[in-house]
């Protein structure tokens, strides 16, 4: 049904740029509900995100001491609460005290624990590359087969399809929260207009709370997904991460979850796909300068339309 | 007296790169400090200082774009005006935005900047970077200065390698280091004159009240954009220094973030913002703090390894500059929570007549 092009196109860059998409995503929507809802831009997100996998890695290994497999999906929800309370901590101590003052002053404070996040991951872990399941992913046979009989083979590892699946859950559970819940009105409420919001008495605190929460599940997700996606986990991989991030947050438009949602899967199709060789042979960019498309896309925006596509906000 | 020497020596080196890092905390002051332009991406223009100045001065290679062997001051010009090239291009785009997003485009274009210095393998020689850059004053030691003009006027190059031998080998390092110092001063006293001139009160007055000073009619954007460029000229000149201090540049371990950016950052902070003595003072301080701790934490390691024989001590010692950085970072959580004025808060430039008047921890006239 496809000639040897579409296949290529399909499975080495179409899925993978969704998959990257899908995490850049979960990603994203963090940064711009703490962008939204605290108005300011959260530098050490994805430090949080990584320290997630690495706590994951933990629940892993101590669960396998004790002679028990486990996936990294299941050890991720104990791994979870931990980096709700690490994220609640944060706020506690290093971002509340400058509620009241200049915005700029709790950048520079997720600026600072940026640093100490990583830096503590560094002492605690140590420097070297860690991962989940060791050895190479072996595509769905079933998937293989079944899509193989109707002439558009999808090689598609396992990974990849809990990733898929797990992006859309949560962001269906996201949905339900924002539009039929109390606490997710209350969020869209102070997102848009925190005084009005205060003046109709809903509490501010309790909202700042549940975004944390919110936030920290998915940049759970997002870093544990990274991590089965890449197969290792480093140091660096969250701040690789944080540029794409703040791209996707900033083309949906800051304090709209689905904009972040759709730039993350733009941003992450974009990267891919440049490296495709549209014209001629070679690829269309240098797959070294993929991180360079994430950039590209920011500056574009911010000097065409600020607010971006979905019309958030701009400061 | 062999042990005095080395003494003498790590004050010399502390003094250096202390003073390399006063020049970064200067020139993030201008932004920082005058305008409230918040910059995250300082290795960027380090890197790109630094870049342009061994690139143009190191002589001719095989390994890396040119090697064009041009005098030394004519690369640290470069150095700058390229570094300020790439600071109005971001200016022109941000600035007009908030300052979050000033940090956003920041942080990307310093990331872009290594990665294009990690991938441009022909130019600037990938990962493996450049080495062999020249230092002032040790250069003069190197064949091709002293067998060519200007030093080929006043001696043979048989003269000048006789006269090089008889002096020890660190000859260059105390006059290397008053150099720098000198580089300190004349900035510091730059800027002073352009704090305390009608043009630094501007800023202080677009810093506090962006739409008061848009009211009386003072061009907000391009004053700005004027401060990112100077500071962004002074990091430029900061990180060619940087380069001739390192000798070898290469754009992951030489340029990380954390070292450069961070640092410089609670260097700035630590000293006083809008303070430009404060920010002298905090990067000396902060220097001499960072390269102590180092001292301390091995010892401590050594110590534990001598109690607990049983724990690896080599494990430890990988580790021991992550906790260092850990521990700076929550100095820095502390003196913003705590201190936000710093040692030396800033002291408001009032119009030659009027008192001069103290600002508050706040930043507030008292």
């Amino acid at each position: 049904m496809w000639d040897a092009f579409g296949f290529e196109f399909v499975n080495f860059y179409f899925i993978p740029g969704l998959v990257l998409g899908c995490i850049y995503a979960l990603g994203a929507i963090g940064i711009t509900l703490t962008f939204g809802i605290l108005r300011f831009a959260n530098f050490a997100h994805g430090e949080i995100m990584m320290s997630g996998a690495y706590l994951t890695w933990t629940m892993m290994a101590i669960a396998g001491a004790a002679g028990l497999a486990l996936h990294p999906l299941v050890a991720m929800v104990p791994a979870t609460f931990i980096v709700i309370l690490l994220f609640l901590g944060t706020d506690r101590w290093f971002y509340k005290p400058f509620r009241k003052e200049d915005t700029i002053k709790v950048v520079m404070a997720s600026f600072g624990m940026m640093l100490i996040i990583r830096s503590a991951v560094q002492v605690i872990w140590g420097p070297n590359q860690l991962t989940f399941v060791p050895g190479i992913a072996r595509p769905n046979a079933t998937l293989q087969q079944i899509t193989g009989d109707l002439g558009a083979m999808i090689i598609m590892p396992n990974k990849h399809i809990f990733i898929f699946a797990g992006t859309v859950i949560i962001v269906i559970a996201l949905s339900y929260l924002l539009n039929r819940t109390r606490i997710g009105k209350a969020m869209r409420a102070v997102s848009d207009s925190p005084d009005l919001a205060h003046v109709t008495g809903i509490d501010v605190d309790r909202v700042i709370r549940a975004t944390w929460i919110v936030g920290g599940i998915c940049a759970m997700a997002a870093g544990v997904f990274l991590a089965m996606d890449i197969q290792m986990l480093e140091t660096t991989m969250g701040f690789r991460m944080l540029l794409p991030m703040f791209a996707a947050a900033i083309l949906g438009g800051i304090g709209k979850p689905y904009g972040a949602v759709f730039g993350g899967l733009v941003i992450g199709l974009a990267e891919e796909l440049s490296a495709y060789p549209w014209i001629g042979d070679a690829p269309l960019l240098s797959p070294g300068y993929k991180t360079g498309v994430a950039f590209a896309i920011m500056v574009i925006m911010l000097i065409v339309r600020p607010q971006g596509l979905f019309k958030g906000r701009s400061f | 007296m062999e042990a005095y020497l080395g003494y003498g020596l790590y004050i010399l080196s502390l003094l250096t790169v202390g003073g390399i890092y006063a020049i970064f905390a200067l020139g993030l002051n201008v932004q920082w400090g005058f305008a409230g332009l918040f910059n995250v991406g300082i290795v960027g223009f380090a890197a790109v200082g630094a870049y342009s100045y061994a690139l143009l001065t190191t002589a001719e290679s095989t390994f890396h774009l040119g090697g064009f062997g041009l005098p030394l001051p004519l690369g640290m010009a470069v150095a700058m005006v390229a570094s300020a090239f790439i600071a109005g291009l971001i200016g022109l785009i941000c600035i007009r935005l908030r300052s979050d997003y000033l940090a956003i485009a920041t942080i990307g274009i310093a990331e872009i900047i290594k990665l294009i210095l990690k991938n441009e393998s022909d130019i600037t020689n990938g990962p493996r970077g450049i080495n062999k850059i020249p230092r002032t004053w040790e250069h003069f030691s190197e064949e091709r200065f002293y067998s060519s003009w200007p030093m080929s006027w006043f001696g043979t190059p048989e003269n000048w390698d006789a006269f090089f031998d008889s002096l020890p080998n660190w000859y260059w390092q105390p006059l290397f280091a008053g150099t720098i110092l000198l580089v300190v001063y004349v900035i510091y006293r730059m800027l002073e004159r352009a704090r305390m001139s009608p043009w630094g009160r501007m800023m202080t007055a677009i810093r506090e009240n962006e739409s008061a000073a848009r009211a009386s009619g003072k061009n907000v954007t391009r004053r700005r954009i004027e401060a990112f460029v100077i500071g962004a000229a002074i990091m430029g000149l900061a990180g060619a220094l940087f380069a001739q201090h390192l000798r070898l540049i290469e754009p992951t371990q030489t340029f990380d973030s954390a070292k450069v950016t961070f640092l410089v950052w609670v260097m700035l902070i630590a000293g006083g913002s809008g303070n430009n003595k404060g920010a002298i003072l905090g990067a000396f301080l902060i220097w001499t703090i960072w390269s102590a701790s180092e001292l301390i934490i091995g010892g401590a390691i050594n110590l534990i390894g001598a109690i607990f024989t049983t724990m690896d001590a080599s494990i430890l010692q990988t580790r021991a500059g992550f906790l260092r950085m850990m521990l700076i970072g929550i100095l820095m959580q502390v003196i913003l929570q705590r201190y936000p004025g710093g040692i030396l808060p800033e002291v408001r430039p009032a119009s030659p007549k009027a008192d001069t008047k103290v600002a508050g921890t706040t930043g507030e006239t008292k």
